[in-house]
């Protein structure tokens, strides 16, 4: 069953086509895995699963309110504490208990440091951990294991494979293998010709 | 939307928050006309009405710019953008708070600073009256604005040659309002001409101001 499915997508990032022709589907307790080099579209491709903006043609099909999205940077607000903005984020999407997500990523000793005394990689685990409190099905995640180390990648590892197995299902674009049975899309051979503006003048200078 | 609320009002009351700056900057400059002008209570009380109501909103637009660029830059926008809050809801709250930690403190210390200024006496009723009804158009106006440069760096120049046009007519009526009380004229038409600026401001502003997010998020 298909929790979310790409029909002929057409993405441009600052007016400029970057991949089209997109079609994929993304099941429950499904992976799938975008590869591609730098400046292929991944991240373009994953903000607009996320909803942040909208295709150049073609569809996204989507339940509403069921991608949760999880960039480069973790929205983490440096004068709160970890426990506070993991709390702000469980009370906007619903959620209620920060524990089993604090748990998860190792973060319960760290829950009273304010977010800006913290490391990158316990940054990344609170910007992580906050894709468990809010409950949905499908995570978009943008490189999420960027300043992790071996045991955290494992924390991760851990929490997806959960995810996965209650029925959720993940779109990531990574580098390395997180090993799970995914499938695995290269964005290379959907790359669209540059030449082609489509009239998105204004777009760009928008 | 509360915990939106909440969260603004507790980040800009921790460290470096910003909160008290709109208020510091309007304290200095009150106390500092009075030197500038000269001691004369005549001239002071006649210049009194206007000095206040420019004062608070120039201390409005000095914390403008952080309403978004803090989220902005740490990500947060994007992540409050896909979260289920109606980013309408999301631009009313944080005009809410930035009225409350602005806005607020200053309607506040106004009828206090007015004393420097030698704010005849029937006026102050009429200045708390106007800056309460008209900081939150101030704030609000002032969201959008932000709202619009949210994506460009140092955007702060552009907003405010933005926001200081939309800000002139609360300014006209709000120091009209209060002249007239000093004076003892009927006030009702400005009042009701700021009254309905701010109604407005309040009422469709947080939709531009979404819009202009959205717009700037692609």
């Amino acid at each position: 069953m298909s929790i979310l499915s790409v029909t002929n997508l057409s993405i441009a990032r600052g007016g400029i086509p970057v991949l089209e022709g997109l079609n994929f589907t993304v099941g429950a307790g499904e992976v799938l895995v975008l590869r591609g080099p730098n400046g292929a579209g991944k991240t373009t491709l994953l903000r607009t699963l996320a909803g942040l903006q909208s295709p150049l043609s073609g569809t996204v099909t989507c339940a509403d309110d069921a991608v949760a999205y999880a960039a480069h940077a973790d929205g983490l607000k440096s004068t709160l504490t970890a426990a506070e903005n993991l709390k702000f984020w469980a009370g906007v999407y619903g959620g209620g208990d920060i524990e089993p997500a604090l748990t998860a990523f190792d973060l319960t000793a760290l829950a009273d440091r304010l977010a800006g005394n913290l490391s990158a990689g316990q940054k990344r685990r609170l910007g992580l951990a906050r894709l468990l409190v809010t409950g949905r099905p499908v995570w978009v995640l943008d490189e999420p294991t960027v300043s992790l180390d071996a045991a955290s990648v494992a924390l991760f590892a851990a929490a997806v494979a959960n995810h996965i197995a209650q029925g959720g299902a993940l779109i990531v674009a990574t580098h390395i293998d997180l090993g799970f049975d995914a499938q695995v899309l290269d964005v290379a051979p959907f790359r669209a010709d540059p030449q082609v503006m489509s009239g998105a003048f204004d777009e760009a200078f928008l | 939307m509360i915990r939106l609320l909440m969260r603004d009002l507790i980040l800009a009351l921790r460290a470096g928050g910003g909160f008290g700056l709109g208020l510091g900057f309007f304290l200095i400059l009150v106390t500092l006309v009075p030197f500038g002008v000269g001691p004369n209570s005549e001239r002071l009380a006649a210049i009194a009405p206007g000095v206040l109501w420019v004062g608070a909103l120039l201390a409005c637009l000095l914390s403008l710019d952080r309403i978004f660029a803090l989220d902005y830059e740490d990500g947060s926008l994007d992540l409050l953008a896909t979260a289920p809050v109606p980013l309408e809801g999301l631009v009313a709250m944080k005009a809410l708070a930035h009225w409350i930690t602005t806005g607020l403190p200053l309607v506040i210390a106004a009828p206090m600073l007015g004393v420097l200024l030698h704010l005849d006496g029937a006026a102050y009723t009429w200045l708390i009256v106007t800056l309460l009804i008209g900081t939150p158009a101030l704030s609000f106006i002032g969201a959008f604005g932000a709202a619009i440069t949210v994506g460009l760096k140092r955007g702060g120049l552009l907003m405010s040659l933005l926001v200081l046009p939309l800000y002139i007519p609360t300014l006209i009526f709000g120091a009209e309002v209060v002249r007239r009380g000093a004076q003892g004229f009927d006030v009702m038409t400005p009042l009701l001409m700021q009254g309905g600026i701010s109604a407005g401001a309040i009422a469709l502003l947080p939709f531009a101001a979404a819009a202009a997010i959205r717009i700037s998020l692609r």
